[in-house]
Protein backbone atom coordinates (compact mmCIF):
# COMPACT_ATOMS: atom_id res chain seq x y z
CA UNK A 1 0.00 0.00 0.00
CA UNK A 2 2.62 2.39 0.92
CA UNK A 3 4.97 1.68 -2.41
CA UNK A 4 1.70 2.38 -4.36
CA UNK A 5 0.83 5.55 -2.90
CA UNK A 6 3.73 6.84 -2.37
CA UNK A 7 3.45 10.62 -2.84
CA UNK A 8 6.91 11.44 -4.40
CA UNK A 9 6.82 14.44 -2.46
CA UNK A 10 6.87 12.74 0.49
CA UNK A 11 10.82 13.16 0.37
CA UNK A 12 12.24 13.82 3.95
CA UNK A 13 14.96 16.04 3.26
CA UNK A 14 14.44 18.44 5.98
CA UNK A 15 17.08 18.37 8.95
CA UNK A 16 16.22 19.41 12.64
CA UNK A 17 18.38 21.00 14.92
CA UNK A 18 17.84 21.45 18.86
CA UNK A 19 19.24 23.74 21.22
CA UNK A 20 18.64 23.85 25.01
CA UNK A 21 17.19 25.88 27.83
CA UNK A 22 19.02 25.06 31.19
CA UNK A 23 18.60 26.11 34.62
CA UNK A 24 17.09 26.07 38.26
CA UNK A 25 13.62 25.11 38.71
CA UNK A 26 11.51 27.67 38.31
CA UNK A 27 13.97 30.12 36.44
CA UNK A 28 11.61 30.76 33.34
CA UNK A 29 12.80 27.86 31.09
CA UNK A 30 9.58 27.13 29.47
CA UNK A 31 8.81 30.69 29.06
CA UNK A 32 12.10 31.28 27.32
CA UNK A 33 11.12 28.58 25.09
CA UNK A 34 7.38 29.79 24.56
CA UNK A 35 8.81 33.65 23.64
CA UNK A 36 10.23 32.53 20.06
CA UNK A 37 8.60 29.46 19.40
CA UNK A 38 5.93 29.19 16.76
CA UNK A 39 3.93 27.12 18.88
CA UNK A 40 2.37 26.83 22.53
CA UNK A 41 5.49 25.14 24.17
CA UNK A 42 4.63 21.28 23.61
CA UNK A 43 5.05 18.69 26.73
CA UNK A 44 6.29 15.24 26.25
CA UNK A 45 6.89 12.91 28.88
CA UNK A 46 9.76 10.17 29.20
CA UNK A 47 9.23 7.63 31.68
CA UNK A 48 11.69 7.06 34.64
CA UNK A 49 12.09 3.44 33.37
CA UNK A 50 14.46 4.97 30.76
CA UNK A 51 17.07 4.74 33.20
CA UNK A 52 18.51 2.27 32.70
CA UNK A 53 19.79 0.81 29.52
CA UNK A 54 18.18 -2.21 27.66
CA UNK A 55 15.42 -2.47 29.63
CA UNK A 56 12.65 -4.75 28.01
CA UNK A 57 9.68 -4.42 30.50
CA UNK A 58 8.54 -2.84 33.11
CA UNK A 59 9.42 -6.37 35.74
CA UNK A 60 11.61 -5.95 38.60
CA UNK A 61 10.95 -1.98 38.15
CA UNK A 62 9.39 -0.89 41.60
CA UNK A 63 5.72 1.50 41.98
CA UNK A 64 7.68 4.36 41.26
CA UNK A 65 7.89 2.66 37.14
CA UNK A 66 5.34 5.46 35.97
CA UNK A 67 7.03 8.49 37.32
CA UNK A 68 7.32 10.71 34.11
CA UNK A 69 9.69 13.55 33.53
CA UNK A 70 8.13 16.03 31.46
CA UNK A 71 9.58 17.98 28.67
CA UNK A 72 8.76 21.13 27.11
CA UNK A 73 9.89 22.31 24.28
CA UNK A 74 9.20 24.76 21.11
CA UNK A 75 9.42 24.41 17.23
CA UNK A 76 11.14 27.36 15.00
CA UNK A 77 10.76 26.44 11.54
CA UNK A 78 13.98 28.59 9.82
CA UNK A 79 12.69 27.17 6.39
CA UNK A 80 11.34 24.13 4.88
CA UNK A 81 14.53 22.05 5.09
CA UNK A 82 15.58 23.34 8.81
CA UNK A 83 13.54 23.08 11.95
CA UNK A 84 14.96 24.13 14.96
CA UNK A 85 13.91 22.97 18.41
CA UNK A 86 14.37 24.46 21.53
CA UNK A 87 14.02 21.97 24.74
CA UNK A 88 14.08 22.81 28.55
CA UNK A 89 15.58 20.67 30.57
CA UNK A 90 13.91 19.09 33.70
CA UNK A 91 14.59 21.61 36.90
CA UNK A 92 15.05 18.96 39.18
CA UNK A 93 18.23 17.37 39.64
CA UNK A 94 16.96 13.93 39.78
CA UNK A 95 16.16 13.56 36.25
CA UNK A 96 19.85 13.77 35.63
CA UNK A 97 19.34 10.77 33.02
CA UNK A 98 17.85 12.85 30.93
CA UNK A 99 20.27 15.44 29.92
CA UNK A 100 22.46 12.95 28.06
CA UNK A 101 19.47 12.21 25.57
CA UNK A 102 19.00 15.74 25.55
CA UNK A 103 22.31 16.74 25.02
CA UNK A 104 23.25 14.14 22.26
CA UNK A 105 23.18 16.30 19.03
CA UNK A 106 22.50 19.48 20.26
CA UNK A 107 24.32 22.64 18.54
CA UNK A 108 24.22 24.58 22.54
CA UNK A 109 22.64 25.52 25.35
CA UNK A 110 21.53 28.59 26.94
CA UNK A 111 21.87 28.48 31.32
CA UNK A 112 18.98 30.39 32.26
CA UNK A 113 20.64 32.02 36.21
CA UNK A 114 18.42 33.73 38.61
CA UNK A 115 20.35 35.58 40.81
CA UNK A 116 18.36 35.57 43.82
CA UNK A 117 19.31 31.43 43.87
CA UNK A 118 21.76 31.61 41.97
CA UNK A 119 23.30 28.04 43.31
CA UNK A 120 20.04 26.27 41.16
CA UNK A 121 22.20 26.75 38.24
CA UNK A 122 25.54 25.52 38.79
CA UNK A 123 24.52 21.69 37.99
CA UNK A 124 23.93 23.12 34.38
CA UNK A 125 26.89 25.09 34.37
CA UNK A 126 29.01 22.29 35.41
CA UNK A 127 27.22 19.73 33.18
CA UNK A 128 27.60 21.82 29.66
CA UNK A 129 31.33 22.15 30.46
CA UNK A 130 31.85 18.51 31.16
CA UNK A 131 30.28 17.38 28.28
CA UNK A 132 32.02 19.98 26.26
CA UNK A 133 28.61 21.57 25.11
CA UNK A 134 28.85 25.82 23.72
CA UNK A 135 26.61 27.81 26.10
CA UNK A 136 26.06 31.03 27.23
CA UNK A 137 24.81 32.17 30.72
CA UNK A 138 21.45 34.39 30.35
CA UNK A 139 20.81 36.10 33.58
CA UNK A 140 17.10 36.49 33.80
CA UNK A 141 15.62 39.56 35.24
CA UNK A 142 12.81 39.25 37.13
CA UNK A 143 11.02 41.78 37.73
CA UNK A 144 11.97 42.98 42.01
CA UNK A 145 14.94 40.91 41.93
CA UNK A 146 18.04 42.86 42.43
CA UNK A 147 20.18 43.06 39.33
CA UNK A 148 23.88 42.33 39.76
CA UNK A 149 26.22 43.07 36.76
CA UNK A 150 27.08 39.87 34.24
CA UNK A 151 30.48 40.54 35.73
CA UNK A 152 29.65 39.59 39.27
CA UNK A 153 27.14 36.49 38.09
CA UNK A 154 30.72 35.75 36.31
CA UNK A 155 32.76 35.38 39.40
CA UNK A 156 29.95 33.72 41.12
CA UNK A 157 29.55 30.76 38.78
CA UNK A 158 33.78 30.36 37.70
CA UNK A 159 33.03 30.31 33.97
CA UNK A 160 36.02 30.22 31.43
CA UNK A 161 35.95 34.20 30.34
CA UNK A 162 34.74 32.90 26.44
CA UNK A 163 31.85 31.85 27.77
CA UNK A 164 29.16 34.69 26.65
CA UNK A 165 27.12 36.33 29.52
CA UNK A 166 23.74 38.52 29.34
CA UNK A 167 21.22 39.93 31.18
CA UNK A 168 17.49 38.96 29.12
CA UNK A 169 14.16 38.94 29.77
CA UNK A 170 12.78 35.45 29.15
CA UNK A 171 9.14 36.46 28.64
CA UNK A 172 10.66 38.89 26.05
CA UNK A 173 10.89 37.75 22.67
CA UNK A 174 13.67 40.08 21.43
CA UNK A 175 15.41 39.85 24.02
CA UNK A 176 15.42 35.81 23.68
CA UNK A 177 16.38 35.89 20.37
CA UNK A 178 19.28 38.50 21.21
CA UNK A 179 20.20 35.22 23.51
CA UNK A 180 19.76 32.97 21.06
CA UNK A 181 21.71 34.98 18.26
CA UNK A 182 24.88 35.01 20.61
CA UNK A 183 24.53 31.42 21.51
CA UNK A 184 24.81 30.33 17.91
CA UNK A 185 28.27 33.16 17.37
CA UNK A 186 29.29 31.24 19.86
CA UNK A 187 28.74 27.86 18.70
CA UNK A 188 29.86 29.43 15.11
CA UNK A 189 33.65 30.66 16.86
CA UNK A 190 33.93 27.37 19.08
CA UNK A 191 33.25 25.12 15.38
CA UNK A 192 36.25 26.89 13.85
CA UNK A 193 38.38 26.19 16.37
CA UNK A 194 38.06 22.40 16.33
CA UNK A 195 40.08 20.70 14.52
CA UNK A 196 38.16 19.23 11.06
CA UNK A 197 36.26 15.67 11.37
CA UNK A 198 36.22 15.93 14.98
CA UNK B 1 -5.23 -1.34 47.51
CA UNK B 2 -8.34 -0.13 49.45
CA UNK B 3 -11.59 -1.63 50.46
CA UNK B 4 -13.65 -2.99 47.95
CA UNK B 5 -16.41 -0.20 47.83
CA UNK B 6 -13.26 2.49 47.38
CA UNK B 7 -12.33 3.61 44.03
CA UNK B 8 -8.57 2.19 43.63
CA UNK B 9 -8.59 4.36 40.65
CA UNK B 10 -8.14 8.48 40.57
CA UNK B 11 -6.25 11.08 39.00
CA UNK B 12 -2.89 10.27 40.44
CA UNK B 13 -3.15 6.52 39.19
CA UNK B 14 -3.14 8.17 35.69
CA UNK B 15 -5.77 6.82 32.78
CA UNK B 16 -7.27 3.99 33.35
CA UNK B 17 -6.02 2.34 30.15
CA UNK B 18 -2.41 2.29 30.98
CA UNK B 19 -0.16 3.45 28.09
CA UNK B 20 1.87 0.36 27.15
CA UNK B 21 -1.57 -1.11 26.77
CA UNK B 22 -1.56 0.06 22.92
CA UNK B 23 2.20 -1.71 22.36
CA UNK B 24 1.03 -4.57 23.79
CA UNK B 25 3.22 -3.82 26.92
CA UNK B 26 6.13 -3.32 24.92
CA UNK B 27 8.64 -0.74 25.41
CA UNK B 28 12.04 -1.70 23.64
CA UNK B 29 12.34 1.18 21.12
CA UNK B 30 16.12 1.28 19.84
CA UNK B 31 15.23 -0.93 17.16
CA UNK B 32 15.40 2.43 14.71
CA UNK B 33 17.13 4.44 16.82
CA UNK B 34 14.17 6.94 17.20
CA UNK B 35 15.31 10.07 19.27
CA UNK B 36 14.09 13.17 20.05
CA UNK B 37 14.35 15.23 17.23
CA UNK B 38 14.22 12.20 14.68
CA UNK B 39 11.70 13.79 12.06
CA UNK B 40 8.74 11.59 10.43
CA UNK B 41 6.63 11.66 7.83
CA UNK B 42 3.78 9.60 6.90
CA UNK B 43 3.52 7.87 3.42
CA UNK B 44 -0.12 7.29 3.18
CA UNK B 45 -2.61 10.44 2.98
CA UNK B 46 -5.17 10.95 5.78
CA UNK B 47 -8.02 8.93 4.35
CA UNK B 48 -5.80 5.86 4.03
CA UNK B 49 -4.99 6.41 7.54
CA UNK B 50 -8.47 4.82 8.42
CA UNK B 51 -7.71 1.80 7.14
CA UNK B 52 -5.07 1.71 10.26
CA UNK B 53 -6.13 0.58 13.97
CA UNK B 54 -6.86 3.89 15.61
CA UNK B 55 -3.34 4.81 17.75
CA UNK B 56 -1.37 4.23 14.49
CA UNK B 57 -3.89 6.33 12.18
CA UNK B 58 -3.96 8.82 14.36
CA UNK B 59 -0.23 9.33 13.98
CA UNK B 60 -0.40 8.86 10.19
CA UNK B 61 -2.93 12.02 10.03
CA UNK B 62 -1.34 13.95 12.07
CA UNK B 63 1.99 12.94 10.28
CA UNK B 64 1.18 14.27 6.82
CA UNK B 65 4.39 17.33 7.07
CA UNK B 66 7.66 16.58 8.39
CA UNK B 67 7.38 15.87 12.49
CA UNK B 68 9.73 15.23 15.25
CA UNK B 69 9.36 12.38 17.38
CA UNK B 70 9.18 14.16 20.38
CA UNK B 71 5.99 16.40 18.81
CA UNK B 72 4.30 13.19 17.48
CA UNK B 73 4.17 12.20 21.33
CA UNK B 74 3.46 16.05 22.73
CA UNK B 75 0.58 15.83 19.98
CA UNK B 76 -0.75 12.09 20.31
CA UNK B 77 -0.30 12.58 24.28
CA UNK B 78 1.34 9.28 24.67
CA UNK B 79 4.81 9.05 26.65
CA UNK B 80 7.88 8.77 24.70
CA UNK B 81 8.44 5.18 24.85
CA UNK B 82 5.44 4.22 23.73
CA UNK B 83 5.47 6.70 20.76
CA UNK B 84 8.54 5.24 19.67
CA UNK B 85 7.18 1.21 19.60
CA UNK B 86 4.01 2.79 17.32
CA UNK B 87 6.54 4.56 14.95
CA UNK B 88 8.85 1.53 15.10
CA UNK B 89 6.01 -0.25 13.70
CA UNK B 90 5.02 1.88 11.34
CA UNK B 91 8.03 2.12 10.08
CA UNK B 92 8.22 -1.25 9.54
CA UNK B 93 5.47 -1.39 7.72
CA UNK B 94 6.74 1.16 5.41
CA UNK B 95 3.82 3.61 6.37
CA UNK B 96 6.47 5.98 8.27
CA UNK B 97 9.81 7.39 6.48
CA UNK B 98 12.48 8.68 9.18
CA UNK B 99 15.26 11.05 9.00
CA UNK B 100 17.78 11.08 12.55
CA UNK B 101 19.40 14.28 13.42
CA UNK B 102 23.26 14.36 12.87
CA UNK B 103 25.07 12.16 14.71
CA UNK B 104 27.10 14.15 17.56
CA UNK B 105 30.20 12.63 16.47
CA UNK B 106 30.40 15.37 13.87
CA UNK B 107 31.06 19.03 13.98
CA UNK B 108 28.20 21.43 13.76
CA UNK B 109 27.82 22.27 10.19
CA UNK B 110 29.42 25.95 9.43
CA UNK B 111 25.84 26.29 6.61
CA UNK B 112 23.67 24.95 9.35
CA UNK B 113 24.63 27.06 11.73
CA UNK B 114 24.85 30.24 9.64
CA UNK B 115 21.21 29.54 8.61
CA UNK B 116 20.06 28.80 11.79
CA UNK B 117 21.55 32.41 13.08
CA UNK B 118 19.67 34.10 9.98
CA UNK B 119 16.34 32.39 11.08
CA UNK B 120 16.22 33.51 14.73
CA UNK B 121 17.60 37.24 13.81
CA UNK B 122 14.43 36.70 11.07
CA UNK B 123 11.98 36.03 13.86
Amino acid sequence: MASENSDPRRRLTATAVKLLVAGGFGVGKTTMVGSVSEVPPLRTEELLTSASEGVDDLAGVEAKSTTTVALDFGRITISPELILYLFGTPGQDRFWFMWDELATGALGAVVLADTRRLESCFPAVDFFERRGLPFVVGVNCFDGAHRYGTEEVRAALDVDPTVPMLLCDARDRESTKQVLVTLIQHVMRNAELLPAGR
Amino acid sequence: MSGEDEAWFDEAAGPLVRPYAVTGGRTRSDQFGLELITLVVALPSVAEASALPPEYARIVRLCQRPMSVAEVAALIDLPLPVIKVLLSDLIEQNYVIFRRAAPMSEAPDQHVLQAVLDGIRKL
